[in-house]
């Protein structure tokens, strides 16, 4: 009996996972799909589902009329180039708050989360002043350094987390043994706290690459990345739906393929210490 | 002397020699917004690089209030990202007045600017001098189905009023089979339902401000305008309407779910593109309505325009590109590439003049004559300080036509009644002009 309730329970719990699932990967769905739609079937009442017909024109304007190759790289080199330099700093960081707590540790943890609680369009002048001032404007730097600050937080906050999980006693006996403080991080830290590290490397990546009131106010022409390229397929004036889906699905593209071979990892490293 | 060193001298030389021929090359970065002109241009610049070879284009293309923001921002700081920039009539007389652009003096021989419509360049002139050069221009007008409004037995005349408007709108409903009369701008903003509620209190008699610069929404004519769009749209109007803009109303219009459509003259060549409508040989045109004895046709124009920040590097090499896209010239060249059709419309005399043009753009006429009734220095038929079409040409006027906008969309979405929203509108627009001093000297 207790067998039969469990296996319902199961059931209904994987059913309900799936509903979920279902619902919040409609929209991406969507897109998907209308991208394939002439303009004229992408606003049709009632929308069809599957019986369209199937189109690549969508894809081919937009590739003939905006340089992906450029707005690729340039999501690239910003999110890969603000993690990098994101994660040098936050695992010193996180590890003096989490093996060598002072009094003050859980204060500076929360300050350094209040700062994402400001709305960012306050900082806009004067960070756009500061870049103007050093000729920055428009350039992956920028962006590479306004990204790392923005993210900082969420990054020295989930590995502060998952380095609370490791046993001091293990870095204790690294140090009696006589490892440096260097050779403490990178070769007795780093390789136990591998999985939390690349978790939070991922999602750092993903936040960087989905960025968008940054990435769009800082750049003109030079450093756009994907998020200026779909803004470019946006029009009040005009349907041009099944174009913005398609360059939508061209952006989102990598990250979605990304996240898809990288699942476990994610899923093992936000999960992480979350059940012992 | 080794291969490599020779070789890497070599390197250094023909580098060295190349780089005068590189630095000459301007670039001029353009920000510009995405809709079917602007993207047409930007596939027709290899004749501006045949004919300046010297002078290299790099594309910014944004949303229009990305594209505004982002503007705004750089030009405010002179930031000096842009070269050339894609604005509005509504930012010309303000940024033109701050010296934020450059006047548009001494244009390239063969740039006719007489030609240019008249009501268009007093929008883009301040103290006698032109500061941005119109690309493409718009006014509003009615877009009806002929096929429904001759079932219903109505007809509407070339000028109609709103008595018109409404009863062949209450002719040609039939909810039944997802028909409705009218298709009215619900969605809040300045620029989407107060761009058509502040054109229809103009054809109203309304005004923003009395001459104190005290806002009228407790006056009589504003409490008709108001009234009288809830009604038409809470009876005729399509389910949701306080969420529809342009796009929206577009929609519906092409697959064909209104009868009535009152909105930007752009939406003609929409509605009559036969890939795209399932109506496009059922459509008709006629003016802007106004109130009975009302002396106005709503005072809808909108113009995108280039301009040149004073921020900019390269002043001349922007003006080059400026001339060149706003040209006689460069209208024939998208003629020949695409047929007369896709010129684009509401810039120059010479345009409505051309036979070829009028005879593929059947709205061509109504076009001209709703561009040609608007006068911006007299949006109202009542004495106005300010001078707009559907809006009004103050910086403040984003943030109070978007919250007022909020009121009226709230009204038509059923969470309130006219005159709840009109005393919202009233108290929110007091209280931003008092807060940036208007009427107080």
């Amino acid at each position: 009996m207790a067998r039969a309730v469990s296996t319902r329970r199961k059931a209904a719990v994987t059913a309900l996972a799936w509903t979920i699932g279902i619902l919040i990967f409609f929209p991406i769905f969507w897109t998907i799909l209308t991208s394939f739609k002439t303009e004229a079937e992408a606003v049709a009442t009632p929308p069809s589902l599957f019986n369209f017909n199937w189109t690549l024109e969508n894809y081919t304007t937009v590739q003939d009329r905006s340089n992906y190759g450029r707005h690729f790289l340039n999501s690239v080199v910003i999110s890969l180039g603000s993690t990098f330099l994101g994660l040098v700093i936050a695992v010193p960081a996180a590890w003096a708050m989490a093996f060598v707590p002072g009094k003050q540790t859980k204060n500076v943890l929360m300050w350094m989360l209040s700062t994402k609680m400001l709305p960012p369009v306050g900082v806009l002048i004067p960070i756009y002043l500061i870049f103007r001032n050093t000729g920055l404007l428009d350039t992956r730097v920028a962006l590479i350094i306004v990204l790392t600050l923005i993210n900082l937080p969420i990054i020295v906050w989930m590995l502060y987390t998952y380095f609370r999980e490791i046993p001091g006693e293990i870095l204790e006996a690294a140090r009696m043994d006589g490892a440096t403080l260097r050779y403490e991080i990178l070769y007795v830290l780093t390789p136990m706290a591998l999985p939390g590290i690349a978790s939070t490397f991922l999602l750092n990546v993903i936040l960087a690459w989905n960025e968008a009131f940054w990435t769009l106010n800082l750049t003109a022409a030079n450093a756009a990345p994907l998020t200026a390229f779909i803004a470019s397929y946006s029009s009040p004036e005009g349907l041009f739906y099944a174009k913005l889906s398609a360059a939508s699905t061209m952006a989102i593209a990598p990250i979605l393929i990304l996240g898809w071979f990288s699942q476990k990892q994610l899923v093992r490293g936000l999960t992480f210490g979350a059940v012992k | 002397m080794t291969k490599a060193t020779r070789a890497l001298l070599g390197a250094t030389f023909l580098t060295a020699m190349a780089l005068p021929a590189v630095a000459q090359e301007t670039t001029l970065t353009i920000a510009t917004v995405n809709n079917g002109d602007m993207i047409r241009m930007q596939g027709l610049t290899e004749d501006f690089k045949e004919q300046h070879p010297d002078i290299a284009l790099e594309w910014v293309t944004l949303e229009e209030n990305v594209l505004r923001q982002r503007v705004t921002q750089d030009i405010a700081t002179q930031g000096g990202q842009f070269d050339v920039m894609t604005i509005g009539n509504y930012e010309v007389p303000i940024w033109a007045k701050q010296e934020w652009l450059l006047p548009l003096e001494g244009m390239p021989e063969g740039y006719n600017t007489d030609d240019i419509l008249p009501a268009i360049a007093e929008a883009l002139t301040v103290d006698g001098t032109l500061y941005a050069a119109p690309f493409y221009g718009e006014s509003a007008m009615v877009m009806y189905r002929t096929d429904l409004a001759e079932e219903a037995g109505v007809e509407i005349p070339d000028q109609p009023t709103w008595t018109d408007i409404r009863n062949a709108a209450e002719a040609m409903t039939d909810k039944e089979n997802e028909v409705y009369g009218i298709c009215l701008r619900g969605k809040a903003g300045w620029g989407e339902n107060m761009a058509f509620l502040t054109a229809m209190a103009n054809s109203y008699g309304a005004r923003w401000f009395d001459m104190d610069w005290a806002p009228q929404f407790d006056s009589e004519e504003w409490n008709a305008t108001l009234t009288d769009y809830l009604d038409m749209m809470n009876n005729y109007g399509p389910p949701g309407a306080s969420s529809n803009g342009f796009n929206e109303n577009l929609a519906l219009f092409q697959q064909g779910k209104c009868g009535i459509w009152i909105d930007a003259t752009v939406a003609a060549s929409f509605v009559t593109d036969e890939d795209e409508s399932t109506v496009a040989d059922s459509v008709g045109f006629a003016q802007f309505p106004n109130k009975e004895g009302v002396d106005n046709r709503g005072n809808w124009l909108w113009s995108w325009n280039l301009a040149i920040p004073s921020s900019t590097d390269a002043p001349e090499a922007a003006k080059q590109f400026v001339a060149w896209a706003t040209s006689q010239g460069y209208t024939e060249l998208v003629a020949e590439d695409e047929g007369w059709a896709a010129a684009p419309p509401g810039t120059r005399t010479s345009l409505y003049e051309n036979e070829q043009y009028q005879e593929a753009a059947p709205f061509a006429e109504m076009t001209l004559n709703s561009i040609n009734a608007v006068d911006t220095n007299a949006p109202s038929v009542q004495e106005t300080p300010y001078t707009g079409a559907q809006f009004v040409a103050i910086p403040e006027f984003q943030g109070i036509g978007t919250a007022v906008g909020q009121q009226f969309s709230a009204a038509l979405a059923g969470q309130m009644d006219a005159a709840q929203a009109l005393s919202g509108a009233q108290t929110s627009t007091q209280r931003t002009m008092d807060r940036a001093g208007y009427g107080s000297e």
